[in-house]
């Protein structure tokens, strides 16, 4: 059977990280990774977009605030809909 | 989701506002007055979460306020359907997901983009290209900046902010796709249930936005390393 080709490759890249490949595509997946730097490098480096993606997530979610007017405007809302005050 | 299915199809309408008030929650005064203590304190445990989440999503600070108010009104709609504190944190993000998607929905541009899959012309240099064979058509450049740990530049305040920027420049809707994914950490089936695509549309999708992402990425570090 024939090597898998670089775009063949890629495109299975989501399904590889999933671990949700077929176990003969993923072998098919490994014969080619194993002679191809440049599906290496690519693999790698878009294991790193994805991380890099969830850390910038992480960095944003420490500056989460509720601001006060917000919190107030959401609890005016509610009272005004409901016809009573919260607690 | 936590819910029944119902209960989201229901939670999603309520979300767009037009939820009825018999939904409200029922009972006596006790009761009653319970829930208003946990509404309270749901508004503001969870504020400042569903405000990323809806800036994220939308773009728009001043959309992204009403979307949070409207999620926070359509979960009190629906307070008897949820079931102690361990679901209400994925439930009212959910909503709040709903509310955002729905007003996306509505701009004028993003209804044909989320029913097409021919967004890839969007993307256009920004996925990688291929000889007739298969193979690469172009070497991988050198990227120097790569090398660096991930860690090491997670940590870089500047970098953190470029990625979200950059984010946020992928066209709909790869975009809508990543953030749900990537961002907000929702399933695969949850992300297609709640845009009402097929779960191999959300898979090719998140695969192009990360590959677009990983692109621009990779121009910024390198040249980033350049300078």
């Amino acid at each position: 059977m024939s090597l898998l080709t670089c775009l063949e490759v890629i495109d299975c890249l989501g399904a590889y990280l999933d671990e949700e490949l077929p176990p003969p595509v993923r072998v098919r997946f490994d014969e080619h990774v194993a002679v191809c730097p440049a599906c290496v490098d690519y693999i790698a480096t878009y294991r790193q977009t994805l991380q890099l993606t969830r850390g910038a997530g992480e960095d944003e979610a420490r500056e989460d605030q509720a601001p006060e007017p917000l919190v107030l405007a959401i609890l005016a809302a509610w009272e005004r809909e409901h016809g009573e005050p919260p607690p | 989701l936590n819910a029944p299915s119902a209960e989201r199809e229901d939670v999603g309408a309520s979300a767009c506002g037009d939820a009825p008030a018999s939904h409200a929650p029922q009972g006596g005064a006790g009761e009653r007055a319970s829930k208003q203590a946990e509404f309270v304190a749901l508004v503001r445990a969870h504020t400042g979460r569903l405000r990323r989440t809806c800036r994220r999503l939308l773009q728009d600070e001043v959309e992204a306020d009403d979307a949070v108010q409207e999620a926070f009104l359509g979960a009190y709609a629906h307070l008897h359907s949820y079931r102690g504190e361990a679901q209400l944190t994925t439930w009212i993000h959910r909503i709040a997901v709903n509310a955002c998607l729905m007003r996306l929905r509505r701009r004028i541009a993003f209804t044909p983009a989320l029913e097409s899959d021919d967004c890839d012309e969007v993307l256009g240099t920004l996925l990688p290209r291929y000889l007739e064979d298969g193979h690469r058509a172009e070497p991988l450049p050198a990227g120097p900046g790569w090398t660096l740990a991930v860690d090491e530049l997670a940590e870089r305040r500047e970098l953190c902010e470029r990625v979200r920027q950059l984010v946020q420049s992928l066209p709909e809707p790869h975009r809508t796709v990543l953030v749900l994914r990537d961002l907000e950490e929702l399933s695969t089936e949850e992300t297609a249930a709640l845009l009402g695509v097929r779960i191999n549309a959300v898979k090719t999708r998140l695969h192009r936005a990360r590959q677009a992402l990983r692109t621009m990425l990779e121009r910024e570090l390198v040249r980033e390393d350049l300078a």
